[in-house]
């Protein structure tokens, strides 16, 4: 094989052009590998279909018996080269999927309605005893990258902030900058962007994995419904996480803005505290809060869902994740986007 | 088989245990007396086309199952054996055609507990549970039982299928033979009268094959089971079926049905091709 790339080039120059009857002599052939046997035997059922007459003579046994292996091959079709998708195809194929993708979301939204109301009228049939380890993975296990990237989002506004705060003597107000970004809206989106990140890609693999092994599938023929033996636990957890991680985020990054505020902007704890505490009121906390929320339930219901919607193996699988985690991610600025415009509508 | 097998009852329709008012305190093994329902075919199929959108992977599939046998479903590779499987529980929308499982129509898997155990080709058993939570399952699920009476009844299926010492494993710590059996176990754990395997000796050596097929007409035989097998393992539909379907990849549809010993000699060449192993070109 390792010169059938030479041989291939130089035997179909040789057969180019008009010819009646062409003989390959394999007389001096003491052996020859099967790709290179193969390749004659297409030559010679090209040229026959071009009606040249090809013989493949005085080949030894050996050789004769790989030829007679490949001639069942005769008349193989080229492989066709697929043709590049045109733009116009292209927008038309992803129309019909986002018409699928919607029409798949609604469905598990209708499942997810019924399994929330059978589970309200049969709260002991909930697969509750999951909700607690589902915590610990989602929320005890996201503390320490939670503290570190809030605290560093409240040190790297503060730090941005203080320059510009320094022009005008205002270096007290870097504390009400810090406070009420994070509690409002830094510090919920953070947080649910680690957690889309950790436990919705997490859930999303989980449950695909278990779609792709017929686990899904094990557990419809059992009576169980997956909805709530798989996704309401996980929203459960979620939603009982989410909001306690954002409130600690709120506390971290308020830390780093006032490690700022005492190495550069030569404030005292106590000043910095009382400034936040004056400038942040209840109500900024419990919007953050009420955002936390609510991305809460979109993360756990998008990544189940592709979950859930998983096919083919474990290619599936990694489609589905990251398409959880792109469709979070998308859904959790757009969902910000909306509070903050209802809540200045609203003045609140 | 029909002889030795012990009649099963009818199905009563369960109710999750979280409905009070409806617990389970009925044993679906309890032996029966109406001889009509015993000489009812299990399971009933007429006309069954099956397939996704334009795509028709069998059509006009017409068999009946009798109570207490052996039943398998039989078909090269990619004929749609473990998609007929999967149209016959209830996990696909047939395109055209009648089911009917024990008397209840079409399987209805959001309706409440089927009458019937599945296997699935892998065992499909739950990796976050260990070997023993999974055949607890379905018996915390739907019966109101005491966890000691649960861990109980868990632990004879799991000794039934010779699996009493791994009740405390992970599924990723078994091998394909063991997943096979606790998988077995799990489909047993509501007393069924019927259970479908899907490929139940693929990818096993023979010893191991051969073990399981005892272990399912044993079940078959003591417990009064109807056991429909996907296979396309030939020395294990003539070691254990009674009858069998056989599905053809070209004429998309049934192309024998009978006791498999009996199709070997069977004047059809492409049935008697696949059941003397031999090639399509000698």
């Amino acid at each position: 094989m390792h010169d059938a790339v030479a041989f291939w080039r130089d035997v179909r120059k040789e057969t180019e052009g008009d010819l009646g009857r062409i003989v390959f002599d394999l007389s001096n052939v003491q052996a020859a590998d099967g790709g290179v046997v193969a390749l004659l035997v297409e030559l010679r059922t090209e040229l026959g279909a071009r009606g040249v007459k090809a013989e493949l003579a005085g080949a030894n046994d050996r050789v004769e018996t790989i030829v007679n292996l490949y001639s069942g091959h005769e008349g193989v079709t080229l492989r066709t080269k697929h043709k590049p998708e045109g733009t116009v195809a292209q927008i038309g194929r992803s129309t019909f999927e986002v018409k699928e993708e919607a029409k798949a979301l609604l469905d598990f939204l209708g499942n997810m309605v019924l399994a929330g109301i059978t589970l309200l009228r049969h709260p002991r049939a909930g697969h509750w005893k999951d909700v607690v380890a589902l915590c610990e993975k989602t929320g005890a296990d996201a503390v320490p990258i939670v503290l570190l990237i809030n605290f560093l989002v409240g040190f790297v506004m503060a730090f941005q902030s203080a320059k510009q705060l320094k022009m005008f003597g205002a270096n007290i107000y870097v504390a009400d900058l810090v406070g009420i970004s994070l509690t409002r809206e830094l510090a919920p989106l953070m947080t649910a962007i680690i957690v889309c990140g950790r436990s919705g890609a997490a859930f999303a693999a989980e449950i695909g994995s278990m779609k792709v092994n017929e686990e899904v599938d094990a557990l419809r023929t059992l009576g169980i419904s997956p909805f709530g033996w798989l996704v309401v636990p996980r929203i459960a957890a979620l939603i009982l996480v989410v909001p306690l991680l954002t409130l600690i985020a709120d506390f971290v990054g308020t830390a780093g803005g006032l490690l700022v505020g005492i190495i550069d902007l030569d404030l005292t704890a106590q000043g910095y505290v009382i400034e936040t505490l004056t400038a942040v009121h209840g109500w900024d906390v419990l919007t953050g809060l009420l955002k936390s929320l609510v991305f809460s339930v979109a993360i756990g219901l998008i990544a189940c869902q592709q979950g859930l919607a998983a096919t083919g193996g474990a290619e599936g699988v990694g489609r589905r994740t990251t398409s959880s985690v792109v469709t979070s991610l998308f859904m959790l600025v757009a969902i910000d986007a909306l509070f903050t415009v209802i809540f200045r509508a609203f003045n609140v | 088989m029909m002889d030795t097998a012990r009649p099963k009852p009818p199905v009563p329709q369960m109710r999750r245990k979280s409905d009070r008012s409806n617990l389970i305190h009925v044993n679906r093994s309890m032996p029966r007396r109406d001889r009509a329902h015993d000489e009812k075919p299990i399971i009933e199929v007429k006309g069954l086309t099956i397939g996704w959108g334009d795509t028709i992977v069998q059509e006009n599939l017409s068999f009946e199952v009798k109570r207490g046998e052996v039943f398998g479903i039989l078909g090269g590779s990619g004929t749609g054996k473990s998609t007929l499987l999967r149209f016959l529980i209830g996990l696909e929308q047939p395109i055209a055609g009648e089911i009917d499982i024990a008397g209840r129509g079409r399987p209805d898997l959001e309706a409440g507990l089927p009458p019937f155990g599945v296997m699935f080709q892998a065992g499909a058993l739950f990796g976050s549970l260990t070997i023993g939570e999974n055949v607890s399952l379905p018996i915390e699920e739907w019966t109101d039982l005491p966890d000691d009476a649960i861990a109980a009844i868990a632990h004879a299926k799991l000794k039934l299928v010779g699996l009493a010492d791994a009740a405390d494993m992970c599924p990723a710590e078994l091998s394909g033979g063991m997943k096979k059996r606790a998988a077995i176990a799990r489909a047993l754990a509501l007393d069924p009268e019927l259970v479908f395997l899907d490929e139940p000796s693929s990818g096993l050596d023979p010893v191991m094959a051969a073990d399981l097929d005892e272990l399912i007409l044993t079940l078959s035989k003591t417990l009064g089971l109807t056991v429909v097998i996907v296979t396309h393992e030939l020395e294990s539909i003539f070691r254990i079926a009674d009858r069998i379907v056989m599905l053809d990849t070209e004429t998309k549809t049934i192309i024998a049905t009978g006791d498999p010993r009996e199709l070997r000699n069977s004047e059809d060449r492409r049935v008697g091709d696949f059941f003397n192993r031999r090639s399509k070109e000698s």
